[in-house]
């Protein structure tokens, strides 16, 4: 861990100020990740702008839906009645990730910029472009059976380790932003990238931006929802493939469904033809299996980790079926329903 | 059950349930661990570790380093000062034969992850970050880490490891009579490399005490390697070191051998003549001793009911290129089955990586898991009860010694853990049972260790007010050693348990051996008993020369010591306060020494092994491959239980342990860079609470007579044979047979 100036904004305005100051500074809050990566030297920020003091830290109404301020405790999502009333599957998917100490810590915007757990990135032994670019991927090849099987580019091939944000992805959430240009809104698929030439990237935000809030749209899905989570073992690991599921029926008729992977990309991983296949056909196991099917044909496995794309295609069923049927995953019991 | 230890009979203390002593020192943190001593004027080291498995170091800038304020030493193979030259001097007391590795000797690299720097600053935060500025420049080989690709090079080790018993000459003619066999089982098993991963990580405190003397607080698992390791490597004189390690955050074998941060801490105090402190990382603990890699082939043969008739049980273990590490992986077969043919082998194969270690049950975790998925598979092919198989094929004796048992009570295992269990209700047919989405199976396996003894001295001190204080060097390394050798104590001159206090892991404490093996409780306990038994006789000798003593005309042998008082046996209303005996002859303090070890007669004569069945219930989520492991019933047959609940918990951890080795623990390798990659707690995964249920502990009786207590070790017994357990009950609930483990999802979709 490096040595580093510490300033601590009480509002939005100062704290872009205080990041256009340059001295490769980050934005601090939780703290669950960045100072992991500050002591693998991962980070090595020479500037701390501890952004707690600023007013983001509530959840309100927006626009008919829910506005989570990027101060949030992961916590406080998890066990917020209107979380819990109207989005369900977020709720879930929050407690589907990390323990209760980390989740009380940690925070909404923090969640979304989370870096992967890519097990190169991590150990500065060894070569990785998205920690030092150009200095190559030894992922590829190597051990990688944690590793994406979709949208891949030959110099990266992580995952983004987020539950909340594949959650987030299923919901149609938008991204809030403020930067040195002013606020914008980015569409939550359009947040996270695909590692391409850039993996050092892992979002799009601008140089300068913070996160303001997530929010979520006006809409409802009752009990048709899920967030599915498999991993290495039962608690406590990050996923090796997760589903997060929402789903519109008419009597036994999908009338529309969206559905993200986590675990399997650089980014919550969407398929919008498997998505538009479903709007209108009878809510079966062979609706879901052609669904997945249709994801799942773009899958490009690594030397380990062919498995997840059966494993993928597997979830996807189980969770379209779980959402159709109303019978969402718990997170507490571990027998999957 | 065995004697009591308490002269009336009947013992208050031994064979209960008590809580642990430490307990309270432990949940409120007043216990304190290696790397939490300090000293006035402490320095902290921080280890710079080798990003290559092989090569050598071409040089090493540590000016930008050095030039951080508070940097006091940045020490490398350049600068360090000389220690001994010869192998002789580092091989601490567990060492395999071969050359131990020196951190800093010479610019040559053996492995990745080796200490090539230490950087000692006047707090940690400034040496780590000093550290992150150390460049060093290699020139990279080409590592070889894959034991496969090794394999055509296994050789039999030239030097044996002491104490480890190499694989016995065959006997009859296993290959023909395999041929022969109406029924063959052969197939290859293998474990993932696993590392100890104790909570508390690797921390030397070396305190500097002027003069040339130090005391040394070092995480070890028993303070007397560790006083030789150093007295060896830099020539101290024993007297000018004192080593102590009161308590352990976990072991499970990491702490039987000194490791670099001892070396590099020790090194840089007598560099600096000032106190040093060196904790290694939660990523540096994955930079030493591990669970090897092994390669095995078991080959059964039986008659078309499983009678056994041949058993071929053949292991090439990974190795470092500097150390010939050995444990005992085929043995078991020979010992825990009746076979006519039996040939067993076990090579080594050198890679580039550090030297393997001890890890719980050290190759019976390995071989047994071999044997025991081998015999489900027999047991499926015969279409016999896995019980069944197991008990036609019972071995009354250890042929692999020709001796009998000290005793062996596994059927009483079978028995009593299948009765807990329900097996007899099982279906034998894979697939059979169902709960909602989820298989559900039942499997079984056999789990056997061998109990042993080592020599061992102990201390006691009586005061005048009646309290008394027990103790030797070794560690309690949280398997409740403290506990047992105060009831031992306690039990032994009748006090109450509360009036005594036992005193581990000091070198000025009388000389023991390193907490390992499954021994302390035989060893330490017997000594303890000893000492106490020294200080009864001392104090009826002061009783009986007492003016009018009640005991007067009285045989030792007549005494009864209980309640506090010395009395008669039959007649326990004549006595004598212990406390009034001190009183009345004026001592102020009694003193005396115990020490045990094997009897070598009784040794000769028979072989000692504890043994366990292990009855498993795993549900399968069947389109997705999740295990969860719904119950275990552990039945143990062990001696004498000390302590029911420390015994309890130590068979606990064994299963939970055992769970995580089936279905998770798995250290990776990356064979171009040479690298274990998973590297931390979060990757490197252990079971969880989620992932632990029901978990049913028995112990069955058992008398023995290899140790003066009965007592024959607990430490180890409940991992083994757990992960064949797991394996067969997921073969029973799949029919997926899977050898290679841990078995994770990706080998239930394959």
């Amino acid at each position: 861990m490096n040595r580093f100036d510490y300033v601590r904004p009480e509002t939005v305005a100062d704290a872009v100020t205080a990041m256009a100051g340059g001295s490769n500074a980050r934005f601090i809050a939780g703290g669950t990740n960045l100072v992991d990566l500050m002591k693998y030297n991962v980070e090595q920020p020479g500037r701390l702008i501890d952004i707690t003091r600023l007013p983001l830290k509530t959840i309100e109404a927006r626009d008919g839906g829910l506005s989570i301020g990027a101060l949030v405790t992961n916590s406080t999502v998890a066990y917020d009645p209107a979380v819990n009333e109207r989005y369900p599957l977020l709720a879930s998917a929050i407690l589907a990730g990390a323990s209760g100490q980390l989740r009380n810590a940690a925070t909404t915007g923090g969640n979304l910029n989370q870096r992967t757990r890519c097990y190169y990135f991590y150990d500065e032994a060894t070569p990785c472009n998205k920690r030092q670019p150009g200095s190559g991927c030894p992922a590829i090849g190597g051990v990688n059976r944690i590793h994406a099987i979709f949208g891949t580019s030959p110099n990266c091939i992580a995952t983004h380790p987020s539950d909340m944000c594949v959650g987030l992805a299923a919901l149609d959430a938008t991204v809030r932003v403020a930067g040195p240009e002013g606020e914008r809104v980015i569409p939550f698929g359009e947040y996270h990238r695909l590692p391409g030439d850039t993996p050092e990237q892992d979002t799009t935000l601008k140089p300068g931006e913070i996160v303001l809030s997530v929010d979520l749209p006006d809409e409802e899905f009752g009990p048709h929802h899920t967030y599915l989570k498999l991993r290495d073992r039962l608690s406590y690991a990050f996923a090796l493939v997760s589903v997060a599921t929402v789903m519109k029926l008419d009597g036994d008729t999908i009338r529309s469904a969206r559905f993200a992977l986590g675990g399997v990309a650089h980014k919550p991983w969407r398929d919008a033809e498997a998505e538009a296949y479903l709007a209108g056909k009878p809510a079966t196991h062979e609706t879901f299996a052609a669904a997945a099917n249709i994801v799942v044909a773009a899958a490009q496995p690594q030397s380990e980790n062919a498995f997840k794309v059966e494993l993928a295609r597997r979830a996807i069923i189980r969770g379209l079926s779980q959402a159709a049927a109303g019978t969402p995953q718990s997170q507490s019991d571990k027998r999957i329903a | 059950m065995a004697n009591s230890i308490n002269s009336s009979g009947t013992d208050t203390y031994v064979g209960t349930a008590r809580s642990r002593v430490d307990g309270p020192a432990k949940v409120t943190g007043q216990a304190k661990y290696a790397g939490e001593f300090g000293a006035p004027d402490l320095a902290h080291g921080y280890v710079v570790s080798s990003g290559i498995a092989r090569g050598r170091i071409t040089a090493i800038d540590a000016s930008a380093a050095e030039a951080v304020p508070g940097v006091l030493k940045v020490l490398t193979h350049e600068n360090r000062p000389r220690t001994a030259w010869l192998d002789y001097n580092y091989q601490d007391a567990v060492a395999p034969p071969g050359s131990p590795f020196r951190a800093l000797y010479d610019d040559k690299i053996h492995y990745s992850g080796q200490p090539v720097a230490l950087v000692v600053a006047e707090d940690f935060d400034t040496a780590r970050h000093a550290a992150s500025l150390v460049k060093v420049a290699y020139e990279a080989e080409a590592p070889t880490t894959d034991l496969t690709a090794q394999r055509d090079l296994a050789y039999d080790p030239p030097k044996k490891r002491s104490g480890i018993k190499p694989p016995p000459a065959p006997w009859g003619d296993a290959a023909g009579a395999y041929d022969a066999a109406p029924i063959r089982v052969s197939q290859d098993y293998r474990l993932a490399v696993e590392h100890h991963n104790p909570m508390e990580p690797h921390a030397s405190t070396v305190v500097w005490e002027g003069d040339g003397k130090i005391t040394v607080y070092d995480k070890i698992q028993g303070v007397a390697n560790t006083h030789g390791y150093i007295a060896g490597v830099f020539g101290m004189k024993k007297d000018d070191v004192r080593v102590l390690n009161p308590y352990l955050g976990g072991g499970f074998g990491s702490g039987l051998r000194p490791q670099y941060q001892l070396f590099l801490a020790v090194l840089a105090a007598r560099a600096l003549e000032r106190s040093v402190r060196v904790v290694l990382t939660r990523d540096q603990m994955f930079s030493f001793g591990y669970r090897p890699d092994v390669l095995q082939t078991v080959s059964l043969g039986s008659d078309a009911e499983g009678g056994l008739q041949s058993i071929r049980h053949d292991a090439i273990s990974g190795t470092s290129n500097f150390e010939d590490y050995q444990e005992v992986v085929v043995n078991w077969s020979g010992v825990l089955y009746d076979c006519d043919n039996v040939a067993l082998s076990y090579k080594l194969a050198q890679l580039d990586t550090y030297t393997p270690s001890d890890m719980r049950a050290p190759g019976a975790v390995t071989g047994v898991m071999a044997l025991e998925i081998a015999m489900d598979e027999l047991a499926h092919e015969t279409g016999q009860d896995p019980i069944a198989l197991r008990l036609k094929n019972y071995s009354e004796s250890d042929r692999t010694e020709g001796k009998p048992f000290s005793s062996k009570s596994l059927r009483a295992c079978f028995e009593e853990g299948a009765a807990r269990f329900g097996w007899s209700t099982r279906n034998p047919e894979p697939r059979s049972m169902r709960d909602g989405r989820e298989l559900v199976g039942w499997g079984m396996a056999t789990g056997i260790w061998e109990s042993m003894m080592q020599q061992s001295g102990a201390q006691a001190t009586l005061t005048a007010d009646g309290k008394l204080v027990v103790g030797n060097s070794t560690g309690d390394i949280g398997t409740g050693t403290y506990t047992i050798l105060t009831q031992i104590a306690a039990d032994t001159l009748g006090l109450r348990m509360e009036d005594v206090t036992t005193k581990l892991g000091d070198t000025n404490l009388a000389e023991a051996p390193l907490a390992g093996g499954s021994w302390t409780a035989a060893s330490s306990g017997t000594a303890v008993m000893r000492a106490c038994q020294d200080l009864a006789k001392q104090l009826f000798t002061l009783a009986r020369g007492l003016d009018d003593s009640p005991l007067a005309n009285v045989d030792f042998e007549r005494a009864v010591f209980k309640d506090g008082r010395i009395a008669v046996t039959g007649d326990e209303s004549r006595g004598i306060a212990i406390t009034d005996v001190l009183a009345a002859t004026g001592t102020d303090t009694l003193e005396a020494t115990g020490s045990a070890g094997p009897d070598a007669a009784h040794q000769k004569a028979f072989s000692p092994y504890t043994h366990s069945a292990v009855f498993v219930e795993v549900k399968v989520d069947e389109d997705l491959g999740v295990v969860r492991v719904t119950r275990v019933v552990s039945a143990i047959a062990a001696g004498k239980i000390i302590n029911l609940k420390t015994a309890r918990s130590q068979i606990l951890g064994g299963v939970v342990m055992g769970i995580g080795s089936a279905l998770e623990e798995e250290s990776m390798l990356d064979h171009t860079l040479g690298r274990f990659m998973n590297h931390n707690l979060g990757e490197y995964h252990v079971p969880v609470n989620a992932d632990i249920h029901d978990i049913d502990v028995i112990f069955v009786d058992e008398e023995d007579k290899a140790n003066p207590m009965g007592v024959k070790g607990l430490g180890e017994i409940g991992i083994v044979g757990t992960a064949a357990a797991v394996a067969n009950a997921v073969f029973h609930a799949t029919g997926k047979r899977i050898r290679d483990l841990p078995i994770t999802i990706d080998k239930i979709l394959a």
